[in-house]
């Protein structure tokens, strides 16, 4: 088993290690069951919260997570601390690692951020999301999502629809499920698309129709409306027209494909209102998933002690 | 063994037995099978991974090897915790804290197959297959046919 120090992008995990870190969200998500769902494994560790965006469902996540570990949590609000006297994001991370932490969670506005804090601190540090880069907590527990209703990944056809361009969600994802052996497809118009996609593990298609009718996953991603501004698309109903999942897309998809979305949801604009609430929806799912999958990250990172070497002589 | 467990519960009801991961967890599905035999009722059988509730975290590799299956709420019921071995105890303890996330059992008692000593906590079995006087550098391997006594050299 590997010996993890950091999580900063679905590009350096291997298929083995994403196995591990599945097969360990099974146990937390049986610890989130129970009537008492807290562990004591990591009693006695200290987590910072460096959120230099804005976040409620991650943070949120991340925060239940680690008080269902036992650790304590040091809350670190960009608003009203010394950032906003131009304190720079080195300071910022020597004054906390200073403080004595264990871990960071980690969400900036610049891609590579998590990276740099890595040379400045000896915390763990876990990317919570970095600019348009890497979310790599939120393709874990897609990927748990899919695995529980799917098993192997293997082969599976997935297509990632809609604002690819400014989406770290989209980018973790094609790297995470083609890792797992599953067929990434994008879809959106070309002003939604990155400049280039060379070496990316995916095809990239205009017309959603084309590949709807024999996907195992829909992944739906957020349409970030707040663009709308920068004529990006043309307007919001053509989009759902066009690259939404309408109510007559959705009824074209297999019964037992998935209808996925990292939320928050748009519901009219990427996904049809109605369709949200179906069966084949896992949406609210991949939001339980998501404490179990943070839960299993950190405990790996700060808990596991998967980089000591194992002296014991006899298990009783 | 089985019959002791009876004997000492005056019955079957509200008991429930539970295996440790993993050295218990065959051995409480045959204490259940042979309880069901002779009282001729089911029993609650489930198995407990208490690695999240080990005190020697930081020291060695603590990774959970399987997925808890406690059957039903504890609180009210007699819980038969069954491992192979008997050594320090530190397991143990880590289990007793772990059933308390599930509910309150009236009580909770232990049946092991080994006892080897070496206690490093106040714990002591309910109920012993056999008491084997072991050296800490011996490993001691429980299986269907008997058990085995080796040098971890």
């Amino acid at each position: 088993m590997s010996a993890m120090r950091h999580l900063l992008s679905m590009a350096d995990l291997d298929r083995d290690e994403i196995e591990q870190i599945l097969n360990l969200t099974e146990s937390f998500a049986e610890v989130s069951e129970r009537q008492i769902p807290k562990v004591p494994a990591l009693r006695g560790k200290t987590i910072a919260w460096l959120f230099y965006e804005d976040s409620t469902r991650t943070r949120l996540s991340f925060e239940t997570a680690a008080k269902r570990l036992s650790a304590d949590s040091m809350n670190f609000s960009v608003g009203s601390s010394s950032v906003k006297k131009g304190e720079s994001l080195r300071d910022t991370v020597q004054t906390i690692s200073a403080m004595g932490v264990d871990g960071i969670v980690v969400r900036h506005k610049g891609a590579g951020a998590p990276q740099r804090i890595t040379q400045w601190t000896d915390a763990c540090v876990v990317n919570a999301g970095d600019g348009w880069h890497q979310h790599p907590t939120q393709s874990l527990l897609d990927l748990y999502t899919a695995t529980r209703h799917l098993g192997s990944l293997e082969g599976r056809r997935i297509a990632i629809i809609g604002d690819i361009k400014h989406s770290r969600v989209a980018r973790s994802n094609a790297i995470g499920f083609a890792t797992m052996g599953a067929e990434v497809t994008f879809v959106a118009p070309q002003t939604l698309l990155p400049p280039s996609l060379e070496g990316w593990p995916v095809k990239v298609t205009h017309d959603i129709d084309e590949v709807i009718d024999d996907l195992d996953i829909c992944y739906l991603l957020r349409m970030q409306v707040e663009r709308q501004e920068q004529a990006v698309v043309p307007t919001l109903r053509e989009f759902h027209e066009e690259y939404g999942l309408t109510t007559a897309r959705a009824s074209r998809l297999r019964d037992d494909a998935l209808i996925m979305h990292p939320g928050p949801m748009n519901r009219g604009v990427e996904i049809a209102g109605e369709v949200a609430d179906r069966p084949n929806a896992v949406i609210t799912e991949q939001v339980t998933n998501g404490i179990a999958v943070r839960m299993a990250v950190l405990y790996l990172l700060l808990g596991s002690g998967l980089d000591l070497v194992d002296e014991r002589e006899h298990v009783a | 063994m089985a019959h002791e467990i009876l004997e000492r519960n005056h019955g079957a009801a509200d008991l429930m037995i539970v295996g440790l991961q993993t050295g218990g967890v065959d051995l409480a599905q045959r204490l259940a099978d042979d309880i069901r035999e002779i009282e001729g009722s089911e029993i609650p059988v489930g198995s407990l991974d208490a690695t999240m509730h080990r005190d020697d975290f930081g020291l060695r590799p603590v990774m959970p090897e399987a997925i808890t299956e406690i059957p039903g709420d504890p609180t009210g019921q007699v819980i038969v915790l069954v491992d192979d071995v008997l050594y320090t105890g530190r397991t143990v303890r880590a289990a007793l804290d772990a059933i308390h996330s599930y509910g309150r059992p009236q009580a909770i008692q232990l049946a092991v197959m080994v006892d080897r000593g070496h206690r490093e906590l106040p714990i002591r079995p309910d109920f012993v297959g056999k008491n084997l006087p072991t050296r800490r550098d011996e490993l001691v391997d429980v299986h269907d046919d008997g058990v085995d006594l080796g040098d971890v050299s």
